[in-house]
């Protein structure tokens, strides 16, 4: 008999006479203390992250580029992760030639073993997408895919996250039926609410533990 | 009262244990500086009382329809996550689940493995199993891997270290990594960054636990603040995730309610900074990712606790601690004390179901039974019913036939026969005078010393005359009504 029988069959022993529960799942219980009037649903996104160390700028759709740059410039950073394969990529891509800034755009366009070591070590920051985020609880949703790959938003100690203002829902619940989850998810699907933090050590709270020491979050504001 | 007396006669690990905690004023300074600010911060993230107790009678619900049809979400999970390019394990004891860990690694003749926080690979000694066959296994959660590097197991489930303050825990990266000793909180986690960013790209294997694993999808959910979940599942070329049967629920929704109640009562936070929901290995046209993505699935002693209808209650945990910092005995004594992977009130209902009674016959009478613990439980676990239930199964004796593992652990023949006597005195209210009458008459003759009891307190001596006596007397004399 397999490990694989084994357990089931004693499941099933332990289950014999029994019917299975009723799902009586009542999503009320998770919605509706988590309802935001529109225009609210920024100033809730925008004081629970940056309660948790996010820098959150509200910015026109257009001049978003010019922000990347100047955040960058105010870092003294030396490079920028992109994904050229996406729209917002593009526009960077784009842009940046006349941005004047001195650091250098990079695009994550082979795989991870070919430049693991400069991945890990040297790249200063990264620049993604979203596909929302929840109000609620303050959390971006990232959908990482072949053109914008999982480590991106993990690796740069500075991470940069574009959030179309039109695309914030109230909460997790909404999310997932808005975009329908359950028909299909990506490989990774992320919530990421902050910048990387740790209490392990006396319950102190410290910033860039594994992950981004610094979450910028621009808010597009559609034109 | 300052003085304690020596307890001389102990008859078990835990009190031994708890003698040595007790009397470590630093130890308990850590643990009730710690546990008063996790009180705190669940209090706060709760401020609604309708709405939490909704939430803990929804996930309730949700984990005891999951365990209703546990067999079939387990094989609907396998199928899903088959689809999906997961390889999906089978294990029935820590032995099996290391057995299948090795091999995978063996087959990838890996030799460096990263872990994110995983109870479940502490239950299987994970560490020192590959260690014996020389593939280093490194923490790398902050808590988890200065627990390691001092060679200590974690005494908090959701915060390992939490034993330590930061001068410990300086003293120890100066000693083991040779760096300068600094107090800075800040600058200490950037030493544990640098040195685990480098293990994190060179290693083979990364190995995780699982918060949530969703049969609807095939998705194993994980949270963390710190990033090395992420890492760990993320950048090595092989991900190894193992998990507890019981940690499946049906439907992708059925985690809203429960994932708000794991980060706030764990933490008194809205969500943690991460939340990782995997569903594949890397496809063959994305650029990073695992090429492979393993589930070790472990029974371990679970099934035993399901086949026991309240026992059951048991899996609906999802590890988030809160009993533990309620505790009044978890804060007193810490979690070392309970010797085993799991400590707190959830630790002494889940682990007699993996090493038995006798391994642990004082953690279910390691209880005030103040109910606290079960108050908070965000799925409403009995966990005061359940230390009840689990001190019958201690004394049972063999013929009653024990339903826990290795039940009857504290059983005496001698302690029934003085119950039984107790049980036959007051329920013969002509014995019980005659008792009374000989106890307040020949009261001198009560012994000086009552085994262990005398150690700490002073004989009882019973009074002259019985409340009865005294009662009877008052009466006639007030004229009675």
């Amino acid at each position: 008999m397999s490990a694989r029988s084994n357990i089931l069959n004693k499941l099933r022993t332990g289950l014999a006479g029994s019917i299975p529960r009723p799902d009586d799942f009542d999503e009320r219980l998770v919605t509706e203390p988590w309802q935001y009037a529109p225009e609210d649903r920024i100033t809730r996104l925008r004081s629970l992250m940056e309660a948790v160390h996010t820098e959150i700028h509200q910015v026109s759709s257009d001049s978003w580029p010019e922000k990347v740059a100047g955040i960058l410039a105010a870092r003294n950073l030396s490079n920028l992760l992109h994904a050229p394969a996406t729209a917002h990529g593009q526009k960077l891509g784009e842009y940046w030639p006349q941005s004047g800034s001195s650091a250098q755009l990079l695009a994550y366009d082979r795989p991870v073993e070919e430049w693991k070591e400069e991945l890990f070590w040297q790249v200063d920051a990264s620049l993604t997408g979203t596909v929302g985020a929840i109000a609620a609880t303050g959390s971006l949703v990232l959908w990482p895919d072949r053109h914008e790959p999982r480590l991106m938003s993990l690796l740069p100690p500075l991470h940069i996250a574009l959030l179309r203002a039109s695309e914030i829902e109230d909460n997790l619940y909404a999310m997932m039926q808005r975009q329908n989850w359950s028909a299909g998810l990506p490989t990774n699907l992320l919530l990421v609410s902050g910048p990387s933090k740790t209490a392990d050590i006396e319950q102190v709270l410290a910033y860039g533990a594994h992950g981004p020491k610094e979450l910028v979050v621009l808010i597009l504001e559609d034109a | 009262m300052s003085q304690r007396i020596p307890v001389t006669e102990l008859t078990g690990g835990f009190r031994d244990r708890a003698e040595v905690a007790l009397a470590d004023g630093q130890l308990r300074t850590n643990f009730r500086t710690a546990m008063d600010s996790l009180m705190k911060k669940r209090a706060d993230a709760f401020p609604d009382e309708e709405e939490r107790e909704g939430l803990r009678e929804l996930g309730n619900r949700i984990k005891a329809r999951a365990l209703s049809r546990l067999p079939d979400l387990l094989e609907q999970l396998e199928a899903k996550l088959t689809d999906n390019g997961v390889k999906v394990h089978w294990a029935e004891t820590t032995e099996q689940a290391n057995e299948i860990v090795h091999g995978i690694i063996g087959a990838r003749q890996g030799s460096q493995v990263v872990k994110g926080k995983s109870m479940v690979s502490e239950e299987m000694e994970m560490n020192d199993y590959l260690a014996e066959r020389g593939v280093e296994c490194l923490e790398s959660d902050m808590g988890e891997y200065i627990v390691q590097l001092d060679g200590e197991k974690p005494s908090h489930i959701i915060m390992p270290a939490i034993h330590k303050n930061r001068y410990q825990v300086a003293r120890l990266f100066h000693d083991k990594l040779g760096v300068d000793e600094t107090d800075d909180v800040n600058e200490l986690i950037q030493i544990g960054r640098r040195t685990l960013r480098r293990k994190f790209m060179e290693a083979d294997v990364g190995v995780s636990g699982v918060n949530f694993a969703i049969a609807e999808t095939g998705t194993l959910l994980l949270v963390e603040n710190e990033g090395n979940g992420r890492m760990s599942t993320n950048a090595p070329p092989v991900h190894i995730a193992v998990t507890g049967i019981e940690k499946v629920v049906e439907n992708l929704r059925d985690v809203v309610p429960l994932l708000s109640l794991l980060t706030r009562s764990a933490l008194g936070q809205p969500i943690t900074t991460y939340v990782n929901m995997i569903s594949g290995p890397r496809k063959a046209d994305e650029l990073d990712g695992p090429e492979e993505v393993h589930l070790v699935l472990l029974d371990n002693g679970r099934s035993g606790a399901f086949a026991d209808a309240q026992m059951r209650q048991t899996l609906n945990c999802i590890r988030c601690g809160a009993c533990m910092n309620h505790c009044p005995v978890y804060t007193r004594v810490g979690g070392h004390t309970y010797g085993e992977v799991y400590p707190g009130p959830i630790g002494k209902i889940v682990t007699p179901h993996m090493v038995g009674l006798h391994q642990v016959p004082d953690h279910p009478s390691a209880s005030s039974l103040c109910g606290a613990c079960g108050e908070v439980c965000p799925v409403k676990i009995p966990i005061p019913e359940l230390l009840q239930r689990l001190r019958q199964e201690n004394v049972k004796s063999p013929a009653e036939g024990p339903k826990v593992k290795d039940g009857g652990a504290k059983y005496s023949r001698k302690e029934r026969l003085i119950w039984r006597f107790w049980q036959t005195l007051n329920s013969s209210p002509v014995l019980y005078r005659l008792f009374l009458w000989g106890a307040t008459r020949f009261r001198k003759l009560t012994p000086k010393h009552v085994g262990p009891w005398t150690e700490n307190h002073t004989a009882p001596v019973p009074a002259k005359r019985s409340l009865h006596d005294l009662a009877r007397e008052h009466l006639a004399r007030n004229g009675g009504q």
